[in-house]
């Protein structure tokens, strides 16, 4: 169970940047190094990203790009969300217009048994979350949600999307 | 996404406690204008059949102030509906959970199937409708994503398909508030519950057949969906950490 709340927290922090895809000013996350990577970013492999107590050397070379403009190409530094669990922060990459990369630059690790789960499922986590926005979804289809629900979802992002 | 001739129409109408999301590819002045109609229409059903708004014929006569024979004639045909749901999953749908009137259960996928009806006669044949959360789809293939209760923003699989109808019960952001109608009780036994099925004019049945299957549990609600011809099943257990189950043909769906 405890994976699981793990993984429900930084899931849902990842959502969270998803869907407000605002570019930040890098000042205050650009120079830190993510706990976590995945994605196809070069210098960081899926291999060492599994290891969450050895910072990727080199990762945050892109993060200091930032853009005021669309969502094509650039880096995007979520902000920490105050989860129950703890502070989540998530980093993502662009490129083309697609999300290339996730960094997750803070997460809970207020017990030492968390840290061992979180380097595990997160980085599982990272895959799934990128394969849903490849996924190219045209609805999403769930348990009824509420009005309020229904704006942290899925499926208001894809919403929002076709408003445009 | 396939690549439509035109960009696709959306609207996201909030309506009945929820949002319904529509998606259409092939609009223009007719379907346009069916969409207004059917997000009239999606009103009209929430002020009828509501079970929040004590002025709704519903609860009117829920609180025994209004006979059923003087109510609108369209609630009688819903309970009626509902009967026919509960004599399909052996009893495991009610209009009265928990004692109370309320066939919100048939009334939500209903109203997605009707708002699709309207679209199709303004000459949509590509359309999707989404009622938080249960869809019907027309023309195709649309690829729907089946979200994860435990991992928000997560998609536990994609199907697709034309004509697809996908329907999910499961735990939400209010937690367990599917009762099982025998014992009276929140149904536990799954996290979600998706029966996917493929024909226009599907989802008011399927909706509510996904809310009794959820009610059964895995074993009795997989077993269940096996038996029904041209219906598949997609569960996710309470434990995050068990592989979901679904029935023997669901694969087929799956993109």
């Amino acid at each position: 169970m405890r994976r699981a709340i793990v993984t429900t927290t930084a899931t849902a922090a990842g959502v969270v940047l998803l869907l407000s895809l605002k570019p930040h000013g890098g000042a205050s996350a650009a120079g830190q190094t993510p706990v976590i990577s995945s994605g196809s970013d070069s210098t960081t492999s899926a291999g060492s990203a599994a290891s969450t107590s050895t910072p990727a050397p080199g990762a945050s070379k892109t993060a200091a790009k930032t853009t005021t403009k669309a969502a094509s190409t650039g880096s995007y530094t979520g902000t920490a969300v105050d989860t129950r669990y703890g502070p989540v922060q998530v980093r993502i990459s662009v490129s083309g217009g697609k999300l290339s990369k996730i960094d997750v630059l803070q997460y809970p690790n207020g017990m030492q048994k968390d840290i061992e789960i979180n380097g595990y499922a997160l980085p599982v986590l990272n895959q799934e979350a990128l394969a849903a926005q490849s996924a190219k979804i045209d609805m999403v289809s769930g348990a009824t949600y509420t009005s309020t629900g229904y704006t942290q979802s899925l499926q208001s992002a894809l919403d929002q999307a076709g408003l445009k | 996404m396939t690549t439509p001739a035109t960009t696709p129409l959306a609207h996201a109408e909030h309506v009945m406690g929820t949002v319904f999301s529509f998606a259409v590819r092939d609009p223009g002045p007719a379907v346009e204008a069916a969409l207004g109609a059917a997000v009239a229409r999606l009103h009209a059903i929430d002020a009828l059949f509501s079970p929040f708004r004590p002025e709704s014929e519903l609860s009117r006569v829920a609180r025994g102030a209004l006979a059923l024979a003087d109510a609108d004639p369209e609630l009688a045909e819903v309970l009626e509906r509902c009967r026919e749901v509960a004599e399909q999953t052996d009893g495991w749908f009610t209009a009265c959970p928990g004692g109370r009137l309320d066939p919100s259960g048939w009334v939500k996928g209903w109203a997605v199937q009707q708002a699709c009806e309207l679209l199709c006669q303004a000459g949509s044949t590509e359309h999707c409708v989404n009622g938080g959360g249960d869809i019907q789809s027309v023309g195709g293939p649309w690829r729907i994503g089946v979200a994860d209760p435990a991992r928000p923003g997560a998609l536990a699989t994609v199907l697709v398909g034309r004509d697809l109808v996908v329907a999910t019960s499961g735990t939400t952001e209010r937690g367990a508030h599917i009762l099982d109608p025998h014992a009276g009780t929140p149904a536990t036994g799954l996290r979600s519950l998706t029966l996917v099925s493929t024909g226009r004019g599907r989802i008011a049945r399927t909706d509510a057949w996904a809310t009794a299957a959820f009610a059964m549990g895995p074993e009795l609600g997989l077993a269940w969906a096996e038996r029904q011809p041209e219906l598949e099943a997609f569960a996710l257990l309470p434990d995050p950490s068990s592989p979901p189950r679904c029935t023997s043909g669901f694969l087929r769906h799956a993109a």
